[in-house]
């Protein structure tokens, strides 16, 4: 090394220099846009109280228990400094996109008035936690955005039969989920429970998801009959309001909860699910009657059966089932998952009588005379109609009338050129449906459905939509029907004129036309789906007139479902829905009602 | 005074008792002293007869905590181990879970941890070097090296968000991507660092005061070092090549082209000259990863890190830090938690054990300079 005796000393020329530490050469401090910490600078927390729906994932995620919920989940969480060590995991966990941390690392607040007192030490200690605030809003540092966060966005995908397969058949075609994909998707829930307030049912969605992923499908299943019977059929057709909701799709695809509840229950072996459905049921010598063996009447005999009462259900039509079974399509929902489900419900000692009509094989004053109480569950299986002359004759059919004769087995007419009109499920239902009939048949797709509203604002489910296309149905949003056309008695087609709006600024249904725009399409046949009503002419006069409605002239019912007469409770799409798991909390709902109700007359 | 006589004389001057004999406790009280550590020192006069070490000051239980907490949570833990270089140690722990997992990690994370391993061996370089000149109470060293750093800091900062608990190395990757025009201020600010080197080498290296007054301490031969278990620019100062940025390589040290440095001579000296070079290594380490830096993603899918489960099974894995290597040996149960999780500190052996070597006989004011040499830094084997 060279020896310099002047070396120590040439340090000195620094003496002339700034005498500043700088950030980065060439720059002075305020090198990014605001004088201060860099943008990415993970400082005092924000919280926008407008985005966080209080998933608590973030309460989850912090390693020092810094953030907590006060109280319970679904509220806001505040954050103690005083534990926080500014990980910032909390800021990529975040679901909502709510929660950022600012630039800001210096945090003073005037301690309050009332806090001066040395007395009120807990008002001191709660008064520590601090609300991550909005007032560090406008220096915004760490943030997440969605391809950075830690969430497992994208959804396992599910496999399923291709269309031009799928259409041949009446198959099922969701093919359902393997172990691992179960366990991957599983693995993406962040147990936040916003799902489980959203259930009609409140079936606790985050406990059976946990199960799953533990492989411990008893548990799962076991889980799901708390609060549902029918988890087969939910697991295969549930509206699934529940996924609308997941935290998980506010950033990216909502968690398959209806999969995975249709893989545990699909996926336990029978013999442990028969062990599982062995419950020891304490008789009370109640008797129960159940119009309607729909997922509202099954879900009220279930529980009304382990409160230990005596269950009949009355079903008209020749199989169990309801509308799940005559409305739903076979390659939606097998007839084996019904089935099974239902099968496991009767093994508890409920009897069925089929091809029993309330109203004429038996009186509903006679159901009342036998039975401490009543339940009422007939759905809605009566089509609504349009109104036009041409509905007299044989080849203007009603969907839902359509649907029961194809599942029952009847002969149903499949001409060659079909026109549906609707854009619910039901209407894509049928149309898939005599899509597969006229493939059969004639070896082509010739099915035309049309909606009052635009492509975006379908009532139907978008994979309903998608899934029409792909089997070759063609869907015409934004047309209304003008009049259905018949020479003879033989439909020859129908006129439509296009639909400006359907809904007017209140959000009121009061569809406007454009009466210009008309088009003609020929058709051997019409299917009307615009909607059901309720059959409920079994019910005798004088007592219908007793029954309090409510102003959309449906039977009213307290929280309890019990109508105005208190032996009679009713429920399922008549009161509520319509969708099955809106029937089967109904259906829960009323067991716990007629429990009661009988418990207090005793 | 003291000074004038030689070394052996004041040696044996002691050993006659002509001193006062006492016992001294060289701990967190004392100015030269890295961190909460302490020597129960014997000594006679100004030299020392015995050492005994009273670790424990700084217990953390780091290992303990870490079994009770999720994979990712242990992430906020980690780089608090060792504070002034913590990325050794994120990429130590996530690189265990990377082998026990079986997963590479893409090539964009491989670069960028390389480069933030070596920022983050420069700021401790930097700081080693610096707390050596203020052993010798050259605190003028210590004040431009800081400043030096502080460039390193705020780059740091841009990228991760924080300056010193970086918490940027995941399990599978890093925690973000490297942000627009960071690379073009690294350039400046290593360019500015490299034309700082003439100074400190007029400052400190070429200064026959400091040259006088570090050779001679904690000498340590080839053999010694390694029967010791010394490692890192300690041991490669002695003239030993080993490296595991070379033996084991990891994150992208493969597809550098780089020679490890040995200064050979052994002395404090020695290491203070090897610290030099290791610096300049890593300046131009970082310079070959920025030229090669591919694009790509930057993290695998590890799904949601609240059901992150690393499959049973353990691993040992190595990463040379500024000080020697670290290594994390992870035991998984196949759970949401660690089983274990065991921590070597590169400062155990010297800070522990050569002490009894090389403390007896040396004077008091050597000791400071004596572990800043060897870069004993106490969170390292106090965890």
């Amino acid at each position: 090394m060279r020896k310099n005796f002047f070396s120590p000393y040439a340090t000195w020329k620094n003496f002339f220099k700034k005498p500043t530490t700088t950030r980065y050469p060439k720059e002075d401090i305020t090198f990014f846009d605001k004088p201060g910490a860099s943008p990415t600078y993970r400082g005092m927390h924000t919280n926008d109280h407008e985005l966080c729906i209080g998933c608590g994932t973030c309460e989850d995620i912090c390693p020092t228990s810094a953030i907590t919920s006060p109280g319970k989940k679904g509220v806001v969480p505040v954050i103690d400094y005083g534990r926080c060590c500014f990980c910032g995991f909390c800021v990529d966990v975040c679901t909502s996109r709510s929660l950022s941390m600012s630039r800001d690392y210096i945090y003073t607040i005037e301690s309050p008035p009332e806090l001066q007192a040395d007395d009120e030490v807990d008002m001191k200690y709660n008064s520590f936690l601090i609300k991550p605030d909005s007032t560090h809003e406008e220096n915004p540092g760490h943030q997440t955005p969605d391809e950075d966060s830690w969430l497992d966005l994208i959804r396992t995908p599910m496999e399923e039969i291709p269309a031009e397969e799928r259409i041949k058949s009446f198959r099922e075609f969701v093919k359902g989920f393997t172990r691992e994909q179960a366990f991957k998707e599983a693995s993406r829930c962040v147990e936040c429970g916003v799902c489980e307030e959203t259930c009609p049912a409140k079936m606790e969605i985050p406990k059976y998801i946990r199960a799953v992923w533990e492989d411990d499908l008893e548990k799962a299943v076991d889980i799901m009959y708390n609060t549902n019977p029918l988890p087969g059929i939910c697991g295969r057709i549930c509206t699934h309001k529940c996924e609308t909701v997941c935290s998980i799709s506010l950033r990216g695809e909502p968690v398959a909860i209806r999969w995975l509840k249709r893989y545990a229950v699909d996926m336990l072996e029978d013999d442990k699910y028969r062990e599982l459905m062995k419950k020891e049921i304490p008789e009370n010598g109640g008797t129960a009657a159940i119009v309607g063996s729909g997922p509202s009447g099954l879900s009220a005999a279930y529980y009304l059966r382990l409160a230990g009462y005596k269950v009949t259900i009355f079903e008209a039509l020749p199989q169990a089932g309801g509308m799940m079974r005559v409305g739903v399509p076979k390659y939606r929902l097998p007839h084996e998952a019904i089935d099974r489900d239902i099968d496991y419900i009767l093994s508890l000692g409920i009897e069925i009588k089929l091809n029993t009509r309330v109203g004429k094989d038996i009186t509903l004053e006679k159901l009342h005379d036998q039975y401490d109480a009543v339940y009422i569950s007939t759905g809605l299986h009566l089509g609504r109609k349009l109104g036009f002359e041409a509905e007299k004759l044989p080849f203007v059919a009603q969907a839902i009338d359509l649907l029961r004769k194809v599942t029952l087995g009847e002969a149903v007419e499949v001409p060659e050129k079909v026109i549906v009109i609707g854009g619910g499920n039901v209407a894509m239902d049928i149309s898939r449906t005599m899509a597969r009939l006229q493939l059969e048949k004639y070896g082509k797709v010739g099915v035309t459905t049309l909606s009052l509203e635009s492509e975006e604002e379908l009532p139907c489910d978008l994979e309903e939509f998608i899934e029409s296309r792909e089997e070759g149905v063609t869907v015409m949003p934004s047309y209304g029907p003008k009049d259905i056309l018949m020479e003879g008695d033989k439909v020859t087609g129908a006129e439509f004129i296009r639909c400006l709006s359907v809904f007017d600024s209140q959000g009121r249904f009061s569809p406007k036309f454009d009466e210009q725009e008309k088009i003609t399409l020929q058709a051997d046949m019409v299917i009307e789906s615009i909607g059901q009503a309720s059959d409920v002419s079994f019910i005798p006069e004088d007592l219908l007139e007793k029954l309090e409605k409510t102003e959309r002239r449906t039977i009213k019912v307290d929280e309890n479902q019990q109508t105005s007469l208190p032996w009679l409770f009713a429920g399922g799409d008549l009161t509520s829905g319509p969708d099955a798991i809106t029937g089967i909390a109904d259906g829960h709902r009323a067991a716990k009602g007629i429990d009661e109700f009988l418990r207090s007359r005793k | 005074m003291l000074s004038s006589i030689p070394y052996t004389e004041l040696r044996e001057l002691a050993r006659k008792d002509d001193c006062i004999q006492y016992e001294l406790f060289f701990g967190p009280n004392f100015p030269g002293m890295h961190g909460n550590f302490g020597y129960i020192l014997d000594v006679a006069g100004s030299t020392i007869l015995r050492v005994r070490p009273n670790p424990g000051l700084l217990h953390r239980g780091f290992e303990k905590l870490m079994e009770q907490k999720l994979w990712f949570q242990n992430l906020s833990l980690i780089p608090r181990i060792c504070v002034v270089d913590p990325d050794p140690n994120e990429v130590a722990y996530c690189g265990a879970i990377e082998k026990i997992l079986g997963a590479e990690i893409p090539e964009r994370a491989k670069f960028i941890r390389t480069i933030t391993l070596e920022m983050s061996r420069m700021t401790s370089l930097l700081m080693g070097m610096g707390a050596l000149g203020g052993m010798m109470g050259l605190y003028t060293v210590m004040y431009r090296m800081m400043d030096d750093r502080e460039g390193l800091l705020s780059l740091f900062e841009w990228l991760t968000g924080a300056r010193i608990y970086h918490i940027y190395n995941l399990p599978g990757g890093v925690r973000r991507d490297i942000p627009d025009g960071w690379t073009e201020k690294l350039e400046d600010v290593l360019k500015q660092l490299e034309s700082n080197i003439v100074e400190w080498d007029r400052l400190m290296f070429e200064n026959p005061v400091v040259q006088k007054r570090l050779s001679g301490i904690g000498p340590l031969t080839q053999e010694q070092a390694v029967n010791w278990g010394i490692g890192g620019p300690s041991l490669r100062a002695t003239g030993f090549k080993a490296d595991t940025r070379k033996d084991d390589p990891y994150a992208a040290y493969p597809y550098l082209d780089f020679e490890v440095p040995a200064v050979g001579g052994g002395d404090a000296l020695a290491r203070a000259v090897q610290v030099r070079e290791e610096y300049i290594l890593a300046i131009s380490l970082i310079r070959q990863a920025l030229k090669k830096l591919p694009e790509g993603p930057f993290k695998l899918d590890t799904g949601n890190p609240l059901k992150f489960i690393v499959p049973k099974g353990d691993a040992y894995n190595r990463v040379e830090s500024s000080k020697g290597e670290y290594a994390y040996h992870v035991v998984s149960n196949g759970d949401l938690k660690p089983y274990r999780v065991s921590v070597r500190g590169p400062s155990l052996p010297g800070g522990l054990a050569l002490c009894h070597e090389h403390l007896p006989g040396m004077l008091i004011d050597d000791v400071a300079i004596w572990m800043a040499s060897l870069a004993i830094c106490p969170p390292d084997f106090d965890r």
